[in-house]
Protein backbone atom coordinates (compact mmCIF):
# COMPACT_ATOMS: atom_id res chain seq x y z
CA UNK A 1 0.00 0.00 0.00
CA UNK A 2 1.24 3.51 -0.78
CA UNK A 3 2.68 5.45 2.15
CA UNK A 4 0.29 8.33 1.51
CA UNK A 5 -2.72 6.01 1.65
CA UNK A 6 -1.44 4.39 4.80
CA UNK A 7 -1.14 7.83 6.41
CA UNK A 8 -4.68 8.67 5.35
CA UNK A 9 -6.01 5.46 6.85
CA UNK A 10 -4.02 6.04 10.04
CA UNK A 11 -5.61 9.46 10.37
CA UNK A 12 -9.10 8.02 9.87
CA UNK A 13 -8.35 5.27 12.40
CA UNK A 14 -7.15 7.94 14.85
CA UNK A 15 -10.46 9.78 14.46
CA UNK A 16 -12.33 6.50 14.87
CA UNK A 17 -10.50 5.99 18.17
CA UNK A 18 -11.32 9.53 19.30
CA UNK A 19 -14.97 8.79 18.55
CA UNK A 20 -14.83 5.57 20.57
CA UNK A 21 -13.47 7.39 23.61
CA UNK A 22 -15.93 10.28 23.18
CA UNK A 23 -18.83 7.82 23.02
CA UNK A 24 -17.78 5.74 26.00
CA UNK A 25 -16.84 8.79 28.06
CA UNK A 26 -20.17 10.50 27.32
CA UNK A 27 -22.08 7.37 28.27
CA UNK A 28 -19.94 6.68 31.34
CA UNK A 29 -20.08 3.08 30.21
CA UNK A 30 -19.37 0.86 27.23
CA UNK A 31 -16.56 -1.28 25.88
CA UNK A 32 -13.49 0.70 24.85
CA UNK A 33 -10.83 -2.06 24.92
CA UNK A 34 -12.19 -4.30 22.16
CA UNK A 35 -13.44 -1.31 20.17
CA UNK A 36 -9.93 0.14 20.06
CA UNK A 37 -8.43 -3.19 19.04
CA UNK A 38 -10.63 -3.32 15.92
CA UNK A 39 -10.38 0.40 15.05
CA UNK A 40 -7.77 -0.20 12.33
CA UNK A 41 -9.65 -3.20 10.97
CA UNK A 42 -12.93 -1.25 10.79
CA UNK A 43 -11.13 1.62 9.09
CA UNK A 44 -9.56 -0.72 6.55
CA UNK A 45 -12.87 -2.48 5.87
CA UNK A 46 -14.98 0.67 5.46
CA UNK A 47 -12.41 2.68 3.52
CA UNK A 48 -10.74 -0.01 1.43
CA UNK A 49 -12.98 -3.05 1.18
CA UNK A 50 -16.70 -2.71 1.75
CA UNK A 51 -18.90 -1.83 -1.19
CA UNK A 52 -21.44 0.27 0.73
CA UNK A 53 -23.19 3.57 0.14
CA UNK A 54 -23.77 5.93 3.09
CA UNK A 55 -26.49 7.67 1.05
CA UNK A 56 -28.28 4.38 0.50
CA UNK A 57 -27.56 2.24 3.56
CA UNK A 58 -30.18 -0.38 2.61
CA UNK A 59 -28.83 -0.84 -0.95
CA UNK A 60 -29.68 -4.44 -1.70
CA UNK A 61 -26.40 -5.48 -3.33
CA UNK A 62 -24.08 -3.95 -0.74
CA UNK A 63 -21.42 -5.94 1.04
CA UNK A 64 -22.51 -6.93 4.55
CA UNK A 65 -20.65 -6.59 7.83
CA UNK A 66 -21.87 -8.30 10.98
CA UNK A 67 -20.21 -7.08 14.15
CA UNK A 68 -20.70 -10.35 15.96
CA UNK A 69 -18.81 -9.01 18.96
CA UNK A 70 -21.57 -6.46 19.31
CA UNK A 71 -20.28 -4.96 22.55
CA UNK A 72 -17.72 -3.16 20.39
CA UNK A 73 -20.53 -0.98 19.04
CA UNK A 74 -18.56 2.22 19.80
CA UNK A 75 -16.01 1.12 17.21
CA UNK A 76 -18.72 0.41 14.62
CA UNK A 77 -20.61 3.64 15.30
CA UNK A 78 -17.42 5.67 15.14
CA UNK A 79 -16.37 4.26 11.76
CA UNK A 80 -19.94 4.66 10.44
CA UNK A 81 -19.69 8.31 11.50
CA UNK A 82 -16.37 8.73 9.69
CA UNK A 83 -17.87 7.12 6.60
CA UNK A 84 -20.87 9.48 6.67
CA UNK A 85 -23.65 7.09 7.72
CA UNK A 86 -24.36 9.00 10.94
CA UNK A 87 -23.26 12.42 12.28
CA UNK A 88 -20.02 12.36 14.30
CA UNK A 89 -21.64 14.48 17.04
CA UNK A 90 -24.25 11.75 17.63
CA UNK A 91 -21.52 9.54 19.10
CA UNK A 92 -21.89 11.56 22.30
CA UNK A 93 -25.48 10.34 22.63
CA UNK A 94 -24.30 6.72 22.87
CA UNK A 95 -26.29 4.69 25.42
CA UNK A 96 -28.55 7.64 26.29
CA UNK A 97 -32.25 6.85 26.71
CA UNK A 98 -33.29 9.12 23.84
CA UNK A 99 -30.53 8.02 21.46
CA UNK A 100 -30.68 5.57 18.57
CA UNK A 101 -27.13 4.49 19.42
CA UNK A 102 -27.91 1.52 21.64
CA UNK A 103 -25.35 -0.16 23.89
CA UNK A 104 -25.20 -2.96 21.35
CA UNK A 105 -25.91 -2.47 17.62
CA UNK A 106 -29.58 -2.07 16.63
CA UNK A 107 -30.06 -2.47 12.88
CA UNK A 108 -33.62 -1.17 13.02
CA UNK A 109 -32.59 2.33 14.00
CA UNK A 110 -28.96 2.80 12.98
CA UNK A 111 -28.10 3.45 9.32
CA UNK A 112 -25.26 1.19 8.19
CA UNK A 113 -25.77 -1.51 10.80
CA UNK A 114 -26.46 -4.75 8.93
CA UNK A 115 -27.42 -6.87 11.92
CA UNK A 116 -28.42 -6.33 15.54
CA UNK A 117 -25.86 -8.12 17.64
CA UNK A 118 -24.55 -8.42 21.14
CA UNK A 119 -25.37 -11.94 22.22
CA UNK A 120 -22.08 -13.58 21.35
CA UNK A 121 -21.88 -16.22 18.66
CA UNK A 122 -25.15 -15.36 16.97
CA UNK A 123 -23.71 -13.02 14.34
CA UNK A 124 -21.60 -15.82 12.91
CA UNK A 125 -24.68 -17.80 11.85
CA UNK A 126 -26.33 -14.69 10.45
CA UNK A 127 -23.25 -14.01 8.32
CA UNK A 128 -23.52 -17.57 7.00
CA UNK A 129 -27.14 -16.99 6.01
CA UNK A 130 -26.23 -13.76 4.22
CA UNK A 131 -23.38 -15.47 2.36
CA UNK A 132 -25.56 -18.44 1.43
CA UNK A 133 -28.23 -16.07 0.16
CA UNK A 134 -25.76 -14.22 -2.08
CA UNK A 135 -24.37 -17.49 -3.36
CA UNK A 136 -27.72 -19.03 -4.31
CA UNK A 137 -28.86 -15.76 -5.88
CA UNK A 138 -25.68 -15.46 -7.96
CA UNK A 139 -24.82 -12.13 -6.36
CA UNK A 140 -21.25 -10.90 -6.08
CA UNK A 141 -21.46 -9.08 -2.77
CA UNK A 142 -19.24 -10.23 0.08
CA UNK A 143 -20.04 -10.90 3.69
CA UNK A 144 -17.76 -10.15 6.64
CA UNK A 145 -18.15 -10.86 10.33
CA UNK A 146 -15.95 -9.66 13.17
CA UNK A 147 -15.66 -12.02 16.12
CA UNK A 148 -14.04 -11.59 19.49
CA UNK A 149 -11.47 -14.17 20.51
CA UNK A 150 -13.42 -14.85 23.69
CA UNK A 151 -16.54 -15.17 21.53
CA UNK A 152 -15.09 -18.25 19.86
CA UNK A 153 -15.73 -20.06 23.15
CA UNK A 154 -19.41 -20.07 22.14
CA UNK A 155 -20.48 -23.37 20.59
CA UNK A 156 -22.65 -21.64 18.00
CA UNK A 157 -19.50 -20.24 16.36
CA UNK A 158 -18.40 -23.75 15.52
CA UNK A 159 -21.86 -24.79 14.34
CA UNK A 160 -21.66 -21.85 11.97
CA UNK A 161 -18.08 -22.68 10.97
CA UNK A 162 -19.17 -26.21 10.05
CA UNK A 163 -22.11 -24.85 8.05
CA UNK A 164 -19.99 -22.35 6.10
CA UNK A 165 -17.50 -25.00 5.03
CA UNK A 166 -20.23 -27.53 4.21
CA UNK A 167 -21.94 -25.09 1.88
CA UNK A 168 -18.65 -23.78 0.44
CA UNK A 169 -19.28 -20.17 1.40
CA UNK A 170 -16.20 -18.68 -0.26
CA UNK A 171 -17.86 -15.25 -0.26
CA UNK A 172 -17.66 -15.24 3.53
CA UNK A 173 -14.77 -13.86 5.55
CA UNK A 174 -14.58 -13.77 9.33
CA UNK A 175 -12.04 -11.77 11.26
CA UNK A 176 -11.21 -12.96 14.77
CA UNK A 177 -9.92 -10.12 16.92
CA UNK A 178 -7.24 -12.00 18.83
CA UNK A 179 -6.36 -9.55 21.59
CA UNK A 180 -5.97 -12.29 24.18
CA UNK A 181 -8.20 -10.78 26.86
CA UNK A 182 -11.78 -11.42 27.95
CA UNK A 183 -13.80 -10.08 30.89
CA UNK A 184 -12.53 -12.55 33.46
CA UNK A 185 -8.91 -12.33 32.36
CA UNK A 186 -6.51 -13.64 29.69
CA UNK A 187 -8.39 -16.03 27.42
CA UNK A 188 -5.54 -18.53 27.81
CA UNK A 189 -6.50 -18.72 31.49
CA UNK A 190 -10.30 -18.40 31.30
CA UNK A 191 -11.00 -20.88 28.47
CA UNK A 192 -8.35 -21.17 25.85
CA UNK A 193 -9.71 -21.34 22.29
CA UNK A 194 -6.18 -21.56 20.80
CA UNK A 195 -4.80 -22.83 18.53
CA UNK A 196 -7.04 -21.20 15.92
CA UNK A 197 -5.05 -22.46 12.96
CA UNK A 198 -5.74 -26.12 13.66
CA UNK A 199 -9.34 -25.57 14.71
CA UNK A 200 -10.43 -23.57 11.66
CA UNK A 201 -8.37 -25.67 9.26
CA UNK A 202 -9.98 -28.75 10.73
CA UNK A 203 -13.39 -27.18 10.16
CA UNK A 204 -12.54 -26.66 6.50
CA UNK A 205 -11.58 -22.99 6.52
CA UNK A 206 -8.67 -21.10 5.02
CA UNK A 207 -6.81 -19.45 7.90
CA UNK A 208 -4.73 -16.28 7.50
CA UNK A 209 -2.85 -14.32 10.16
CA UNK A 210 -2.53 -10.55 10.27
CA UNK A 211 -1.09 -7.78 12.40
CA UNK A 212 -4.21 -5.85 13.39
CA UNK A 213 -2.43 -2.52 13.61
CA UNK A 214 -0.48 -2.58 10.35
CA UNK A 215 -2.46 -1.67 7.23
CA UNK A 216 0.03 -3.42 4.97
CA UNK A 217 -0.47 -6.61 6.94
CA UNK A 218 -4.26 -6.25 6.82
CA UNK A 219 -4.07 -5.60 3.08
CA UNK A 220 -1.94 -8.71 2.54
CA UNK A 221 -4.32 -10.80 4.65
CA UNK A 222 -7.43 -9.69 2.75
CA UNK A 223 -5.64 -10.26 -0.57
CA UNK A 224 -4.72 -13.77 0.54
CA UNK A 225 -8.33 -14.29 1.62
CA UNK A 226 -9.63 -13.19 -1.76
CA UNK A 227 -7.22 -15.52 -3.52
CA UNK A 228 -8.96 -18.43 -1.81
CA UNK A 229 -12.10 -19.12 -3.79
CA UNK A 230 -13.18 -22.56 -2.68
CA UNK A 231 -13.76 -22.27 1.05
CA UNK A 232 -14.68 -19.78 3.77
CA UNK A 233 -11.81 -17.64 5.03
CA UNK A 234 -10.89 -16.46 8.51
CA UNK A 235 -8.34 -13.81 9.31
CA UNK A 236 -6.86 -14.08 12.78
CA UNK A 237 -5.88 -10.51 13.52
CA UNK A 238 -3.33 -10.26 16.31
CA UNK A 239 -4.28 -7.12 18.15
CA UNK A 240 -3.68 -5.12 21.28
CA UNK A 241 -6.75 -4.59 23.40
CA UNK A 242 -7.13 -0.86 24.09
CA UNK A 243 -4.74 0.02 21.25
CA UNK A 244 -3.90 3.72 21.09
CA UNK A 245 -4.74 4.72 24.65
CA UNK A 246 -1.68 4.17 26.81
CA UNK A 247 -3.27 3.02 30.04
CA UNK A 248 -5.89 0.87 28.32
CA UNK A 249 -3.46 -1.19 26.26
CA UNK A 250 -3.36 -4.85 27.26
CA UNK A 251 -5.31 -4.05 30.41
CA UNK A 252 -8.37 -6.24 30.91
CA UNK A 253 -9.87 -3.65 33.28
CA UNK A 254 -10.77 -1.60 30.17
CA UNK A 255 -12.88 -4.29 28.58
CA UNK A 256 -16.07 -2.68 29.76
CA UNK A 257 -15.45 0.48 31.70
CA UNK A 258 -15.35 4.18 30.89
CA UNK A 259 -12.61 6.72 31.63
CA UNK A 260 -13.13 9.51 34.18
CA UNK A 261 -12.49 13.16 33.27
CA UNK A 262 -8.80 12.95 34.03
CA UNK A 263 -8.36 9.69 32.14
CA UNK A 264 -10.34 11.14 29.24
CA UNK A 265 -7.81 13.96 28.94
CA UNK A 266 -4.91 11.48 28.91
CA UNK A 267 -6.69 9.46 26.20
CA UNK A 268 -7.17 12.57 24.09
CA UNK A 269 -3.46 13.39 24.48
CA UNK A 270 -2.54 9.83 23.50
CA UNK A 271 -4.74 10.15 20.42
CA UNK A 272 -3.21 13.47 19.39
CA UNK A 273 -6.25 15.62 20.15
CA UNK A 274 -4.46 17.84 22.66
CA UNK B 1 -64.73 -35.41 10.11
CA UNK B 2 -63.52 -37.88 7.56
CA UNK B 3 -59.80 -37.99 6.84
CA UNK B 4 -57.17 -37.72 9.53
CA UNK B 5 -54.02 -35.81 8.63
CA UNK B 6 -51.27 -34.53 10.90
CA UNK B 7 -50.75 -30.78 10.67
CA UNK B 8 -47.01 -31.41 10.10
CA UNK B 9 -47.99 -33.35 6.99
CA UNK B 10 -50.03 -30.40 5.73
CA UNK B 11 -47.11 -28.09 6.57
CA UNK B 12 -44.68 -30.00 4.35
CA UNK B 13 -47.19 -30.16 1.51
CA UNK B 14 -48.01 -26.48 1.79
CA UNK B 15 -44.33 -25.51 1.59
CA UNK B 16 -43.96 -27.58 -1.57
CA UNK B 17 -47.18 -26.13 -3.00
CA UNK B 18 -46.36 -22.49 -2.32
CA UNK B 19 -42.71 -22.92 -3.24
CA UNK B 20 -43.71 -22.68 -6.88
CA UNK B 21 -45.47 -19.36 -6.45
CA UNK B 22 -42.97 -17.78 -4.03
CA UNK B 23 -39.52 -18.07 -5.54
CA UNK B 24 -37.86 -16.49 -2.51
CA UNK B 25 -39.20 -19.20 -0.22
CA UNK B 26 -36.33 -21.24 1.25
CA UNK B 27 -36.54 -24.01 3.83
CA UNK B 28 -34.07 -25.02 6.51
CA UNK B 29 -34.14 -28.08 8.70
CA UNK B 30 -31.96 -29.56 11.41
CA UNK B 31 -31.74 -33.20 10.39
CA UNK B 32 -35.44 -33.83 10.90
CA UNK B 33 -36.79 -33.28 7.39
CA UNK B 34 -38.40 -36.72 7.34
CA UNK B 35 -40.23 -36.00 10.58
CA UNK B 36 -41.07 -32.30 10.18
CA UNK B 37 -42.13 -33.11 6.60
CA UNK B 38 -40.00 -30.37 5.09
CA UNK B 39 -38.65 -33.29 3.08
CA UNK B 40 -41.68 -32.79 0.84
CA UNK B 41 -40.35 -29.34 -0.05
CA UNK B 42 -36.83 -30.70 -0.42
CA UNK B 43 -38.05 -33.14 -3.03
CA UNK B 44 -39.81 -30.40 -4.99
CA UNK B 45 -37.16 -27.69 -4.63
CA UNK B 46 -33.82 -29.28 -3.74
CA UNK B 47 -31.91 -26.07 -4.56
CA UNK B 48 -33.90 -24.10 -1.99
CA UNK B 49 -33.66 -26.58 0.86
CA UNK B 50 -30.73 -26.45 3.27
CA UNK B 51 -30.11 -29.01 5.92
CA UNK B 52 -28.25 -27.43 8.82
CA UNK B 53 -27.52 -30.68 10.58
CA UNK B 54 -28.18 -31.12 14.28
CA UNK B 55 -27.41 -27.50 15.09
CA UNK B 56 -30.64 -25.58 15.65
CA UNK B 57 -29.08 -22.43 17.04
CA UNK B 58 -27.02 -21.96 13.90
CA UNK B 59 -30.08 -22.72 11.77
CA UNK B 60 -31.98 -19.84 13.36
CA UNK B 61 -29.12 -17.44 12.61
CA UNK B 62 -28.76 -18.68 9.04
CA UNK B 63 -32.48 -18.09 8.56
CA UNK B 64 -32.02 -14.52 9.80
CA UNK B 65 -29.19 -13.90 7.33
CA UNK B 66 -31.35 -15.22 4.51
CA UNK B 67 -34.27 -13.03 5.59
CA UNK B 68 -32.06 -9.93 5.62
CA UNK B 69 -31.12 -10.53 2.00
CA UNK B 70 -34.57 -10.93 0.49
CA UNK B 71 -35.44 -14.56 1.14
CA UNK B 72 -38.45 -15.88 3.04
CA UNK B 73 -36.95 -18.63 5.20
CA UNK B 74 -38.85 -21.32 7.06
CA UNK B 75 -36.66 -22.87 9.75
CA UNK B 76 -37.93 -26.22 10.97
CA UNK B 77 -37.31 -28.51 13.86
CA UNK B 78 -39.24 -30.01 16.73
CA UNK B 79 -40.89 -27.40 18.96
CA UNK B 80 -38.64 -28.51 21.80
CA UNK B 81 -35.53 -27.42 19.93
CA UNK B 82 -36.85 -24.56 17.80
CA UNK B 83 -38.48 -22.74 20.70
CA UNK B 84 -36.72 -24.39 23.63
CA UNK B 85 -33.08 -24.86 22.78
CA UNK B 86 -32.99 -21.87 20.46
CA UNK B 87 -35.10 -19.50 22.56
CA UNK B 88 -32.36 -16.94 22.91
CA UNK B 89 -31.45 -17.07 19.23
CA UNK B 90 -35.12 -16.57 18.37
CA UNK B 91 -35.37 -13.73 20.86
CA UNK B 92 -32.21 -11.85 19.94
CA UNK B 93 -31.57 -12.73 16.29
CA UNK B 94 -35.17 -12.95 15.02
CA UNK B 95 -37.32 -11.06 17.52
CA UNK B 96 -35.26 -8.00 18.39
CA UNK B 97 -34.55 -7.03 14.75
CA UNK B 98 -38.08 -8.23 13.81
CA UNK B 99 -36.75 -10.39 10.99
CA UNK B 100 -39.00 -11.99 8.40
CA UNK B 101 -38.28 -15.54 9.58
CA UNK B 102 -40.91 -18.26 9.91
CA UNK B 103 -40.33 -20.99 12.45
CA UNK B 104 -42.05 -24.23 11.54
CA UNK B 105 -42.11 -26.12 14.82
CA UNK B 106 -43.50 -29.63 14.67
CA UNK B 107 -43.99 -32.36 17.28
CA UNK B 108 -45.47 -29.88 19.74
CA UNK B 109 -47.16 -31.08 22.91
CA UNK B 110 -47.65 -34.47 24.46
CA UNK B 111 -49.05 -36.13 21.32
CA UNK B 112 -45.46 -36.70 20.26
CA UNK B 113 -46.29 -39.90 22.11
CA UNK B 114 -43.78 -42.64 22.78
CA UNK B 115 -40.63 -40.48 22.57
CA UNK B 116 -41.62 -39.06 25.91
CA UNK B 117 -40.90 -35.98 28.01
CA UNK B 118 -37.59 -34.81 26.50
CA UNK B 119 -39.31 -34.35 23.14
CA UNK B 120 -42.78 -33.27 24.28
CA UNK B 121 -42.62 -29.50 24.25
CA UNK B 122 -45.43 -27.98 26.29
CA UNK B 123 -43.72 -24.65 26.89
CA UNK B 124 -43.20 -23.23 23.40
CA UNK B 125 -46.27 -20.99 23.26
CA UNK B 126 -45.38 -19.49 26.63
CA UNK B 127 -41.79 -18.86 25.52
CA UNK B 128 -42.77 -17.35 22.18
CA UNK B 129 -45.46 -15.14 23.72
CA UNK B 130 -42.82 -13.27 25.69
CA UNK B 131 -41.04 -12.10 22.54
CA UNK B 132 -42.30 -8.67 21.39
CA UNK B 133 -43.69 -8.73 17.85
CA UNK B 134 -43.82 -12.52 17.55
CA UNK B 135 -46.91 -13.96 15.87
CA UNK B 136 -47.91 -17.43 17.10
CA UNK B 137 -50.15 -19.68 15.04
CA UNK B 138 -51.32 -23.11 16.20
CA UNK B 139 -53.40 -24.71 13.44
CA UNK B 140 -56.14 -27.19 14.34
CA UNK B 141 -56.33 -29.23 11.15
CA UNK B 142 -54.72 -29.76 7.76
CA UNK B 143 -56.83 -27.14 5.99
CA UNK B 144 -55.94 -24.52 8.55
CA UNK B 145 -52.26 -25.52 8.56
CA UNK B 146 -52.02 -25.02 4.80
CA UNK B 147 -53.66 -21.60 4.96
CA UNK B 148 -51.53 -20.61 7.94
CA UNK B 149 -48.38 -21.34 5.94
CA UNK B 150 -49.65 -19.16 3.10
CA UNK B 151 -50.58 -16.35 5.49
CA UNK B 152 -47.15 -16.57 7.14
CA UNK B 153 -45.43 -16.28 3.76
CA UNK B 154 -47.46 -13.21 2.92
CA UNK B 155 -47.00 -11.58 6.32
CA UNK B 156 -43.82 -9.55 6.79
CA UNK B 157 -42.38 -10.38 10.21
CA UNK B 158 -41.53 -13.26 12.52
CA UNK B 159 -44.07 -16.07 12.82
CA UNK B 160 -43.97 -19.16 15.01
CA UNK B 161 -46.06 -21.96 13.50
CA UNK B 162 -46.90 -24.91 15.72
CA UNK B 163 -47.67 -28.29 14.21
CA UNK B 164 -48.46 -31.71 15.62
CA UNK B 165 -47.19 -35.20 14.95
CA UNK B 166 -50.49 -37.03 15.44
CA UNK B 167 -53.01 -37.37 12.62
CA UNK B 168 -56.15 -35.35 13.45
CA UNK B 169 -59.54 -35.01 11.75
CA UNK B 170 -60.03 -32.37 9.08
CA UNK B 171 -63.07 -30.34 10.03
CA UNK B 172 -62.55 -27.16 8.04
CA UNK B 173 -63.99 -27.16 4.54
CA UNK B 174 -62.42 -26.02 1.28
CA UNK B 175 -64.14 -22.66 1.63
CA UNK B 176 -62.49 -21.98 5.01
CA UNK B 177 -61.05 -18.47 5.29
CA UNK B 178 -58.00 -17.94 7.46
CA UNK B 179 -56.87 -14.60 8.79
CA UNK B 180 -53.96 -14.12 11.20
CA UNK B 181 -55.26 -12.87 14.55
CA UNK B 182 -58.90 -13.63 13.82
CA UNK B 183 -60.49 -16.40 15.89
CA UNK B 184 -63.20 -18.63 14.46
CA UNK B 185 -66.52 -19.36 16.10
CA UNK B 186 -67.33 -22.99 15.32
CA UNK B 187 -70.52 -23.54 17.31
CA UNK B 188 -72.95 -21.37 19.21
CA UNK B 189 -73.84 -21.81 22.85
CA UNK B 190 -74.89 -19.73 25.84
CA UNK B 191 -73.87 -21.49 29.09
CA UNK B 192 -70.10 -21.73 28.61
CA UNK B 193 -67.56 -20.99 25.90
CA UNK B 194 -64.88 -23.53 25.06
CA UNK B 195 -61.95 -21.56 23.66
CA UNK B 196 -59.55 -24.03 22.11
CA UNK B 197 -56.42 -24.12 20.00
CA UNK B 198 -54.65 -26.73 17.88
CA UNK B 199 -55.66 -30.34 18.32
CA UNK B 200 -57.77 -29.39 21.33
CA UNK B 201 -60.35 -27.84 19.00
CA UNK B 202 -61.46 -31.37 18.10
CA UNK B 203 -61.75 -32.29 21.78
CA UNK B 204 -63.72 -29.10 22.48
CA UNK B 205 -66.20 -29.97 19.73
CA UNK B 206 -66.60 -33.44 21.24
CA UNK B 207 -67.00 -31.94 24.70
CA UNK B 208 -69.77 -29.73 23.36
CA UNK B 209 -71.70 -32.87 22.42
CA UNK B 210 -71.15 -34.39 25.87
CA UNK B 211 -72.39 -31.20 27.50
CA UNK B 212 -75.41 -31.04 25.18
CA UNK B 213 -76.42 -34.48 26.41
CA UNK B 214 -76.61 -32.96 29.88
CA UNK B 215 -78.58 -29.96 28.67
CA UNK B 216 -75.62 -27.58 28.76
CA UNK B 217 -75.18 -25.27 25.81
CA UNK B 218 -71.52 -24.70 24.94
CA UNK B 219 -70.03 -22.31 22.43
CA UNK B 220 -66.81 -23.44 20.69
CA UNK B 221 -64.16 -21.06 19.42
CA UNK B 222 -60.96 -21.89 17.55
CA UNK B 223 -58.14 -19.54 18.47
CA UNK B 224 -55.51 -20.44 15.89
CA UNK B 225 -53.52 -17.27 16.49
CA UNK B 226 -52.49 -17.06 20.12
CA UNK B 227 -50.55 -13.86 19.55
CA UNK B 228 -51.91 -11.42 18.67
CA UNK B 229 -54.96 -12.74 20.53
CA UNK B 230 -58.42 -12.00 19.12
CA UNK B 231 -59.44 -10.14 22.27
CA UNK B 232 -62.65 -8.88 20.72
CA UNK B 233 -63.92 -12.44 20.20
CA UNK B 234 -62.73 -13.60 23.63
CA UNK B 235 -64.51 -10.69 25.33
CA UNK B 236 -67.69 -11.25 23.35
CA UNK B 237 -67.68 -14.94 24.37
CA UNK B 238 -67.28 -13.89 28.00
CA UNK B 239 -70.19 -11.49 27.67
CA UNK B 240 -72.45 -14.05 26.00
CA UNK B 241 -71.63 -17.13 28.09
CA UNK B 242 -70.29 -15.77 31.38
CA UNK B 243 -67.93 -18.73 31.80
CA UNK B 244 -64.90 -19.80 29.81
CA UNK B 245 -62.85 -22.97 29.47
CA UNK B 246 -59.59 -22.74 27.58
CA UNK B 247 -58.24 -25.90 25.94
CA UNK B 248 -54.68 -26.38 24.78
CA UNK B 249 -52.08 -29.09 24.41
CA UNK B 250 -49.56 -27.00 26.32
CA UNK B 251 -48.76 -26.12 29.90
CA UNK B 252 -51.48 -24.06 31.56
CA UNK B 253 -48.71 -21.60 32.40
CA UNK B 254 -48.24 -18.89 29.82
CA UNK B 255 -50.20 -20.33 26.91
CA UNK B 256 -53.69 -19.78 25.52
CA UNK B 257 -55.32 -20.16 28.94
CA UNK B 258 -53.04 -17.54 30.41
CA UNK B 259 -53.55 -15.19 27.46
CA UNK B 260 -57.34 -15.47 27.75
CA UNK B 261 -57.29 -15.10 31.55
CA UNK B 262 -55.02 -12.06 31.32
CA UNK B 263 -57.27 -10.45 28.76
CA UNK B 264 -60.50 -11.12 30.66
CA UNK B 265 -59.23 -10.25 34.12
CA UNK B 266 -58.34 -6.80 32.83
CA UNK B 267 -61.20 -6.20 30.41
CA UNK B 268 -64.17 -8.36 31.34
CA UNK B 269 -63.67 -10.35 34.58
CA UNK B 270 -65.20 -13.79 33.97
CA UNK B 271 -64.65 -17.26 35.49
CA UNK B 272 -61.97 -19.05 33.45
CA UNK B 273 -60.96 -22.70 33.82
CA UNK B 274 -57.91 -23.90 31.99
CA UNK B 275 -57.53 -27.31 30.39
CA UNK B 276 -53.90 -28.02 29.63
CA UNK B 277 -50.84 -29.78 30.93
CA UNK B 278 -50.81 -29.03 34.64
CA UNK B 279 -47.26 -27.93 35.39
CA UNK B 280 -45.80 -31.35 34.78
CA UNK B 281 -43.56 -33.06 32.24
CA UNK B 282 -44.90 -35.42 29.60
CA UNK B 283 -44.33 -39.16 29.45
CA UNK B 284 -44.11 -41.99 26.95
CA UNK B 285 -47.28 -43.60 25.64
CA UNK B 286 -49.55 -43.73 22.63
CA UNK B 287 -50.64 -40.18 21.77
CA UNK B 288 -54.35 -40.88 22.15
CA UNK B 289 -53.92 -42.41 25.58
CA UNK B 290 -51.83 -39.45 26.66
CA UNK B 291 -54.61 -37.03 25.74
CA UNK B 292 -56.76 -38.71 28.39
CA UNK B 293 -53.88 -39.29 30.79
CA UNK B 294 -53.10 -35.57 30.89
CA UNK B 295 -56.76 -34.57 31.10
CA UNK B 296 -56.94 -33.01 27.67
CA UNK B 297 -59.81 -35.17 26.41
CA UNK B 298 -63.40 -34.16 25.80
CA UNK B 299 -64.60 -35.61 29.12
CA UNK B 300 -62.06 -33.52 31.06
CA UNK B 301 -63.10 -30.40 29.15
CA UNK B 302 -66.78 -31.11 29.90
CA UNK B 303 -65.98 -31.52 33.60
CA UNK B 304 -64.08 -28.23 33.66
CA UNK B 305 -66.97 -26.57 31.85
CA UNK B 306 -69.30 -27.49 34.70
CA UNK B 307 -66.78 -26.13 37.22
CA UNK B 308 -66.61 -22.86 35.27
CA UNK B 309 -70.41 -22.61 35.11
CA UNK B 310 -70.59 -23.20 38.87
CA UNK B 311 -68.39 -20.15 39.40
CA UNK B 312 -70.80 -17.83 37.59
Amino acid sequence: METKRIEELQEIARRVRVGIIDAVYSASSGHPGGSLSIADLLTYLYFEKLNVDPKNPKWEDRDRLVLSKGHCAPGLYSVLAQKGFIPVEDLKTFRKTSSYLQGHPDMKHTPGVDMSSGSLGQGTSVSCGMALSAKISGKKNRVYAILGDGETEEGQVWEAAMFAAHYGLSNLCWIVDFNGLQIDGPIAEVMNPAPYEGKFTGFGWNVIDADAHDFNSLEAAFKAAEACTDKPRVIIQHSTKGKGVSYMENNVAWHGSAPNAEQYEVAMQDLGER
Amino acid sequence: MADKIATREAYGKALAEFGAEYENLVVLDADLAAATKTGTFKKAFPDRFFDCGIAENNMIGVAVGLSLTGKIPFASSFAMFAAGRSFEQVRNSIGYPHCNVKIGATHAGITVGEDGATHQCCEDIALMRTIPGMTIINPADAVEARLAVKAAIEYNGPVYLRFGRMAVPVFNGDDYKFEIGKGVKLADGCDVSLIATGIEVEQALLARELLANEGISASVVNIHTIKPLDEELVISEAEKCGAIVTCEEHTVIGGLGAAVAECLSEKRPTPVKRVGVNDTFGRSGPAKELISYFGLDAASIAAKAKEAIALK
